[in-house]
């Protein structure tokens, strides 16, 4: 089976003033279907241009993106914006909702730049709204609802279109313990469900719901190995809402 | 096509939301768009009340009538001073013409002044007293609404009869039939043949109603002497054949004037065409100047909405990384943001219009006119097209935005 992200010899420079900043130097990684992969690293690491790469927010300076046998890696940004839009599902540390939009119009959201016509819209977002168990909130704006109901507000955005891959930047950064723990039970419930998820993450705590993990450091890769003590929770998921 | 109008939608509601959302700084951007609709709307109906006044009083000079006198209406290329010491046009000119032309069907010698009219204890003041032939309806296209108007005989017998306008006659007569009564003109007893139907006023300056129109020869008698200067209106026989009427009237009269085959005209033969040309030169400056003006409040009010639009965009920076993060292409976040600008535009072009619209109503008092539906649809348009050139830049600005940087910005 091919890779749905094969990364090879991935740089990224950046000019600061006179000096060049090697965010990435020559990383190169697989990622399989249905994996779960947590990507770690102290800041300054290049975790982030590595998710904003693979995410398609940022070209590479030189390498090779491969997403589900495309090369993404010298496409200009409209192309980027279709990829983003039908193939990557983004959740965000500080959720990034619309705060004037209510969560259906916020879930909505993708499908109205992919173009899905009003009817099948409202369909797809009700579900994954179901799915994240927000039905009952479905009119309420992001400041009538929790950290926790937020980050599944955009989780949900993140599921309507079914993207190839969950890419969530420090899902629980911004809630508390018992809330964060509640939404990695979301995710581990969805990878079960068949989804490739990629974390990015700087505790390892949260790292060890994935099955895999990448360390970085100065821009290269230090560690890419199968996590063996995986974290199982195991509250039934049910009980989120 | 559907994908283009859900797009459209969505633009629409972002776009009214962040209207809603800052009302007060909303109001204000469009404050400098309402003022310049206004002020070229109103400019518009003012130039369209001009050329309405303008074309319904030149429409009484009628187009195939020439007017013979020393001073032509068009562009004056001769010295002032030369025209001002042409000799007169005299009454002799206007029985030449009558006894010569092939191609005039009326002829009628004009000349006038102002004195009191009174009528037992009625006074009129300063009536405009016309001195005239017998073909004054012919050649001015004037009607009478009762009574006759004067034959040539008692034009030329100088009977001391007179045709009064309307005004004069609710004035004097405004419980009696005037026709038959004596009235004193400047002093001179006449007698009233007739009464004119309402004409309004000439180029919204002069009355056309507070007249009274006598026979020129005893005009001459009681009023001025008979050697002042004439106009001679003369009427062709058709509007075709208004040219071949002029030069032939062109060569009566040099010579009944004596001219020599090397001088040169010293009289001038007008028409309503002349006019025409006249008005529509100086109309269209006066309308340019006027635009142009009024135009620049509509640009300022342009510049309050790009600088504004600015802001915004400054200030959803990261709503913009948002939607971009989720797939919206550039030019989403380009519409989005244009039809901002233009929906700010276009209700200050609409508020504009409702503002306009009674002002419109007041100015028609003085100045007969009204907003032309072309003004009301011009202005809306030049309103979006503002919002849009206005807000290029800015949502030029915004669709670039990296989505990376977007979505760090603070």
């Amino acid at each position: 089976m091919s890779s749905i992200i094969q990364l090879t010899s991935i740089t990224k420079f950046y000019q600061v003033g006179e000096e060049k900043v090697h965010a990435l130097d020559g990383v190169s990684i697989q990622i399989q279907k249905n994996e779960y992969v947590a990507i770690m690293g102290p800041s300054g690491s290049g975790k982030s241009t590595l998710m904003n790469i693979i995410g398609c927010l940022d070209t590479p300076t030189s390498g090779l993106y491969e997403l589900n046998d495309t090369s993404v890696s010298d496409m200009n940004d409209n192309q980027l914006a279709k990829i983003r839009n039908k193939e990557i599902g983004f959740v965000f540390q500080t959720f990034n909702l619309l705060a004037r939009s209510d969560v259906l119009h916020n879930v909505e959201l993708p499908l109205i730049y992919g173009g899905i016509g009003s009817m099948e819209r409202k369909k797809l977002a009700r579900a994954a709204i179901e799915r994240v168990g927000l039905t009952d909130r479905i009119h309420h704006k992001p400041n009538e609802l929790s950290g926790g109901q937020r980050q599944r507000v955009s989780i949900a955005r993140a599921l309507v279109t079914q993207p190839s891959i969950l890419l969530a930047d420090e899902p629980t950064g911004n809630l508390d313990t018992k809330t964060g723990d509640e939404i990695m039970m979301l995710f581990d419930t969805l990878h079960k469900e068949g989804n490739t998820i990629i974390l990015v993450t700087h505790e390892e705590d949260i790292a060890l719901h994935a099955h895999r993990r990448i360390r970085l450091r100065d821009g290269k890769m230090e560690v890419d190995e199968p996590i063996k003590n995986r974290k199982i929770l195991t509250r039934p998921t049910t009980v989120m809402a | 096509m559907k994908f283009v109008f859900d797009e459209f939608k969505e633009g629409m509601a972002i776009a009214f939301a962040a209207i809603r959302a800052n009302k007060m700084r909303s109001v204000l951007t469009t404050l400098g768009i309402v003022i310049g609709i206004v002020s070229v709307t109103l400019m518009g109906t003012a130039i369209e009340g001009l050329n309405r006044a303008f074309n319904k009083s030149i429409a009484a000079l009628g187009s195939d009538v020439l007017y013979v006198q020393k001073w032509s209406w068009g562009n004056h290329n001769d010295d002032w001073w030369i025209i001002k010491n042409r000799r007169n046009v005299r009454i002799k000119q206007a029985k030449d013409i009558e006894k010569y032309s092939e191609y005039a069907q009326a002829v009628n010698p004009v000349t006038g002044t102002r004195r009191n009219v009174i009528y037992g204890q009625k006074l009129v003041e300063n009536v405009t007293i016309i001195g005239t032939g017998a073909y004054w309806l012919e050649t001015s296209g004037s009607t009478v609404a009762f009574g006759r108007f004067f034959t040539p005989m008692e034009a030329d017998g100088g009977r001391p009869v007179c045709a009064i306008g309307s005004e004069v006659a609710a004035n004097l007569f405004p419980n009696e039939n005037p026709i038959g009564k004596n009235i004193k003109i400047g002093g001179y007893a006449y007698q009233v043949l007739s009464v004119f139907d309402k004409q309004g006023s000439f180029l919204g300056l002069e009355s056309l109603d507070n007249r009274v129109y006598v026979p020129i020869n005893r005009f001459f008698q009681e009023f001025m002497s008979h050697r002042s200067d004439l106009q001679i209106m003369v009427k062709a026989k058709s509007v075709e054949e208004l040219d071949n009427t002029k030069e032939e009237v062109r060569g009566i009269l040099r010579r009944s004037r004596g001219l020599k085959p090397k001088d040169q005209d010293d009289f001038a033969i007008n028409q309503q065409e002349t006019l025409i040309q006249t008005f529509n030169t100086i109309g269209g400056v006066i309308a340019a100047v006027g635009l142009f003006i009024t135009g620049m409040s509509l640009f300022v009010g342009g510049i309050g909405i790009m600088n504004i639009m600015f802001v915004s965009v400054t200030e959803r920076t990261r709503e913009i990384g948002i939607r971009k993060a989720i797939g919206a292409p550039r030019r989403t976040i380009l519409l989005q943001f244009l039809m901002e600008s233009a929906a700010l535009c276009l209700i200050g072009g609409i508020i504009g219009i409702i503002i306009a619209f009674p002002i419109s109503l007041i100015i028609d008092t003085f100045l007969p006119t009204a907003m032309p539906l072309s003004v009301v649809f011009i202005a809306l348009l030049v309103s979006i097209i503002v919002g849009v050139v206005s807000g290029f830049l800015p949502a030029y600005r915004a669709s670039r935005l990296d989505p990376v940087d977007a979505l760090r910005y603070e």
